[in-house]
């Protein structure tokens, strides 16, 4: 069998993969905002472990450099900033209750299918032991699009729309072993500006419509106006 | 036919039957621990079952054969189970039949006479118990075989036999697929054998049973041979999840050394299970019935999820 | 090349300028002055580039050739006229209460962040540079587009940033693929993004990869050109942020939007061309998108009440047609598409800019309540009445002689879209004239006032856009022609 004849390290990349779908999945249906937060805190500390074992694989030192941003940035940045707007907003005990859950998860389920087979010829070509991640790297980002669509709270929106970032970052990693490094840093910067820009707007979102709740957010819908 | 293996069956299946009030009691007393309360005797759940056998049956007027059938049957069926899962050794002639399909055959029989009986009497809550548990079960079932489905994929075989000594040959467990697949299983155990935060087995509260509303119009023997199957059911599902997932220890001959080794192995597994049982059941608030199909998708999801785990990720 | 450097560093600079520069009235001044400072440099590269012909930095970072050159000046230029526009008009809506000093400094410094990403995103070499930059326009203008923090405008901000967000997501999803394929066949992994090195190896990167990573690239892409069905932000973001932004995004940011797509095209028909069944996949989505995106935004045309989101749906009709036209391929089309990208940004950043004034006049951006703006105020009234006349196609005006080489090159391959083309013209030329000529004739409406304005900058696009209908210049059209050639194989003179 294929799997078991590789080294540890090797099984423990996929392994971490197949947690970054698993807590994917379960940030798709949580209902609690301050655990949805965690588990992306935990998700971005699978992929900064995953980049680096990959580092350490392809012995690609630059992929450690990757590991560190990814781990500053998205295990411990965001989530900090995410928990401040929290404790600021006293969401502790907020949901976001998804009204079919069980809907969405099938949903997520067949899309993890059609990911995997649109990857096939992808994955066919590459010779590195990452390459079936391709289909998981591809499923976490439709995931997060679900999880944006899905949710209604703008906090838990964001933590969807960062959940995309990892899996764009984890198939640069896993797929090319890394972005030129110009690009990864362009990239770093780009989420960094956003995460932030995303707390001034929890600010004023709470000042105009007294709410993180985006499903408040339909005046300019084409329909109202007419 | 070597008789030494069927008399190791016979007393495997005993061992089985005999264990499982013990099971029962060291949960609760682990139970007790931590919530601070003075624990029962671990015999009690015996003291509780001869009670039982020893006091008369009272029927009900509108009782037909299968109310005074079910409760064999359904021992019956729990023993089969008990009989073709492969507990200490797999040293036996019945790991020939011990699949996994077979045994989840014998659990939907078992849980097809209970909800008749059920609905037997014509009760509001025992129908209303019937039909939870077929809720529960029609989510749970596809679950289960979904792990099933994942686990055979791994060993390439339904037997568990075959199946416990693929995965014992695996030195250290980092199938990503495996993992998804015990994590499954527990919430599975977890609906299937009624514990919270599904269904609570200790109390009697109407809106929130399910087993219990089923079993109510039970007593004497009837009843003692209903709890000894639920009792037995948890014993055998802890023994899958253990032997499935860990099953390092397990004898593969009946020489009297692994024997002795597999059955202290497999004691200390199922104390350290029923331990987490408890501490769970402790942390965890039992949810709101609609919720329930929540938690046993999640359950699917995550059998499914292991299944897709190995297609993509390990089958090369 | 060093001009190039100039045209960037000098709206980079820009940002921690005016980010730092406490007094805002001068931050208007300083705004323009930077911008056109900017201009200059980008005049001076194109120049340099007209005298020597493509040019690519020696590091390989930057990359100018015939396609982006006269984008870089065009952005440039846009980007001058309508800071020279947005002064008075912020200094404006400072006295109606609607901002605060503090505002209008991230404003100014915001509006060269967007110059500054806007001018990196075409120069850039580096296809996931480029894939940053157009990340980091969103980001600069976002809170742009909030910047009167009323609920309508936060979710209007909201909405684009999430969306585009998502967008810009699959593009880089799209890139990464891309990254794949070229480090298959480019052995150096840092020059596998750089666009004068892939265009060379197109025609041996993997196709089954490259159809992939162009159907991400599409979706990422496509959502910042405004395609239907990923629209729905543009609407909103130019109704509700200031206008001056309203011009920027639909002069500029559609168009590199949409410069990136067609190089990503480029890059797959390249990779496609004789490997399989149907090499023109890549051109044959554009249109089908491109054909669907026309004609809704012509039918939205007619439900509008807001004036603003009016000329926004024309943005997204306009920017259907070019990416039809561009996945059409032949070469007459992309000659087309690219006049009209030209005419379209300078015709529709005019007509926002008349639009600003006019709704500072009536003191609302609803259809219904702007009336007689030729008696109020002739000149705003006639700018909007001829910006209007030129984004529907009138002749003499440039968008007619790009439409009408759209036409033609459509009746040369796909003869029976011509129909489908006309109607949409038809529909959308309708749509745009039942709002547009009760705003502008009738009487005066009592609150209306007459208020100070600047027309200069909708007198120069309009004159630009007429002579561009009357006569392309010679340096203009070889540009052009080249650009053609790159992208469509053959050119048209």
């Amino acid at each position: 069998m294929f799997f078991s004849q590789l080294a540890l390290y090797e099984q423990a990349i996929l392994a971490l993969a197949a947690v970054v779908l698993l807590l994917t999945f379960l940030m798709l249906v949580h209902p609690r905002i301050l655990s949805v937060i965690k588990l992306f805190a935990w998700q971005g500390l699978a992929v900064a472990a995953t980049t680096a074992l990959v580092a350490y694989d392809a012995n690609a030192p630059h992929l450690y450099i990757s590991a560190l941003l990814t781990l500053l940035l998205k295990a411990f940045f965001i989530p900090w900033l995410l928990l401040r707007m929290v404790d600021r907003f006293d969401l502790h005990q907020e949901l976001d209750s998804l009204s079919h859950p069980v809907l969405v998860l099938f949903g997520g389920i067949i899309l993890v299918v059609f990911c995997y087979h649109t990857t096939l010829p992808v994955a066919a070509q590459l010779t590195a032991i990452t390459h079936n991640v391709v289909a998981i790297c591809m499923s976490v980002v439709l995931l997060g699009m679900v999880m944006l669509i899905s949710r209604r709270k703008a906090v838990t929106q964001v933590v969807g729309f960062m959940a995309l970032e990892n899996g764009l970052f984890f198939a640069a990693v896993a797929v090319t072993e890394g972005m030129p490094m110009v690009v990864e840093l362009g990239v770093a910067f780009d989420v960094l500006v956003a995460a932030i820009i995303f707390g001034i707007f929890f600010l004023h979102l709470r000042q105009s419509i007294d709410s993180l709740d985006t499903s408040r957010l339909s005046r300019l819908s084409e329909r109202e106006r007419d | 036919m070597n008789p030494t293996g069927w008399l190791l069956a016979l007393l495997q299946t005993l061992l089985f039957v005999a264990a499982a009030p013990l099971f029962g009691a060291w949960i609760k007393r682990v139970k007790c621990w931590l919530q601070n309360r003075r624990p029962p005797s671990l015999l009690q759940p015996y003291r509780d079952l001869r009670r039982l056998f020893s006091k008369q049956v009272v029927l009900a007027e509108h009782a037909s054969v299968i109310f005074r059938l079910t409760p064999y049957l359904v021992f019956g069926a729990i023993i089969m189970a008990a009989t073709v899962t492969p507990f200490i050794t797999l040293d036996t002639p019945t790991t020939a039949i011990a699949d996994a399909i077979v045994l989840t055959g014998f659990f939907a029989l078992a849980r097809f006479f209970l909800a008749l009986a059920g609905m037997d009497i014509g009760t509001a809550f025992g129908g209303m118990g019937a039909s939870r548990e077929m809720t529960v079960s029609a989510l749970a079932e596809p679950a289960m075989l979904m792990m099933v489905f994942t686990v055979s994929m791994v060993a390439s075989s339904t037997n568990l036999a075959t199946v416990i000594t693929s995965i014992e040959h695996q030195m250290v467990m980092t199938r990503p697929s495996l993992w998804f697949a015990a994590l499954g299983f527990l919430l599975v155990i977890v609906a299937e054998t009624g514990r919270i935060p599904v269904d609570n087995p200790s109390t009697h509260l109407e809106l929130t049973m399910i087993h219990e509303a089923m079993i109510l119009e039970y007593s004497g023997r009837h009843l003692a041979m209903l709890e000894w199957a639920a009792q037995l059911k948890l014993l055998v599902y802890a023994v899958l999840a253990i032997n499935i997932f860990n099953p390092w220890g397990i004898a593969h001959s009946d020489g009297l050394a692994p024997l002795a080794i597999a059955t202290a192995l497999m004691a200390g597994k199922l104390m350290l299970f029923g331990t987490l049982l408890a501490a769970a059941e402790t942390v965890l608030a039992k949810i709101r019935l609609f919720q329930v199909p929540v938690f046993l998708m999640l359950a699917f999801t995550l059998a499914l999820g292991g299944m897709l785990c190995f297609i993509i990720l390990e089958a090369g | 090349m060093e001009a190039l450097i100039f045209a960037l560093a000098i709206p980079a600079l820009g940002i921690v300028l005016l980010l730092l520069l406490g007094h805002s009235r001068l931050g208007g001044h300083l705004n323009s002055l930077l911008s056109g400072l900017s201009l200059l440099a980008a005049v001076l590269m194109a120049r340099s580039v007209l005298a020597n012909g493509a040019m690519t930095s020696p590091e390989g970072f930057f990359h100018v050739d015939a396609f982006n050159v006269y984008l870089i000046v065009l952005t440039a230029f846009v980007g001058l006229t309508t800071a020279i526009f947005s002064r008075p008009y912020m200094d404006h809506e400072l006295e109606r209460g609607r901002l605060n000093s503090a505002r209008l400094r991230l404003y100014y410094a915001s509006y060269q962040g967007f110059l500054f990403t806007m001018l990196l995103a075409l120069a850039s070499n580096n296809l996931g540079v480029l894939w940053v930059a157009m990340e980091g326009a969103t980001l600069s203008t976002v809170l742009l587009v909030s910047l009167y923090r009323t609920p309508e405008s936060i979710e209007a901000a909201w909405k684009y940033f999430i969306l585009c967000g998502v967008g810009i997501a699959q593009a880089l999803f799209g890139t990464v693929l891309l990254y794949f394929a070229a480090s298959q066949v480019i052995p150096d992994p840092s020059k596998a993004l750089l666009w004068s090195t892939l265009i060379a190896h197109a025609h041996q990167l993997e196709p089954a990869t490259m159809s992939l990573a162009f159907g991400f690239l599409l979706v990422g892409y496509g959502t910042k050109v405004g395609l239907v069905p990923l629209h729905n932000w543009l609407p909103d973001a130019h109704s509700e942020g200031p206008t001056p932004i309203s011009a920027v995004l639909s002069g500029l940011l559609l168009n590199v939007a949409l410069y990136a797509l067609v190089r990503m095209k480029m890059l797959t028909d390249g990779a496609l061309a004789g490997h399989v069944s149907n090499p023109h996949i890549a051109g044959f989505l554009m249109m089908g998108f491109g054909l669907i995106t026309f004609l809704v935004a012509g039918l939205f045309l007619h439900r509008q009440k807001d004036i603003k989101r009016l000329f926004s749906y024309s943005s997204i009709e306009h920017m259907g047609l070019m990416t039809f036209a561009f996945g059409m391929g032949v070469p007459l089309a992309t000659f087309g598409a690219l006049l009209h990208m030209a005419v379209h940004s300078l015709t529709k950043s005019a007509i926002f800019i008349t639009v600003g004034h006019a709704s500072q006049i009536a003191k609302t951006q609803r259809i219904d309540n702007i009336r007689g703006l030729i008696a109020t105020q002739p000149a705003v009234g006639w700018g909007l009445l001829l910006g209007t006349a030129a984004i529907a196609g009138f002749p003499p005006f440039g968008v007619f002689t790009s439409e009408f080489l759209l036409l033609t090159a459509t009746m040369q391959t796909w003869p029976w879209l011509t129909a489908a083309l006309l109607v949409g013209l038809g529909i959308a030329f309708a749509g745009l004239f039942r709002a547009v000529q009760p705003m502008v004739y009738g009487n005066r409406p009592e609150s209306a006032a007459p208020i100070h304005v600047n027309m200069w900058p909708v007198i120069v696009h309009l004159l630009l856009v007429l002579w561009l209908g009357l006569a392309i210049p010679g340096i203009l059209a070889h540009w052009f022609d080249q650009a053609t050639q790159l992208i469509a194989g053959q050119g048209v003179l």
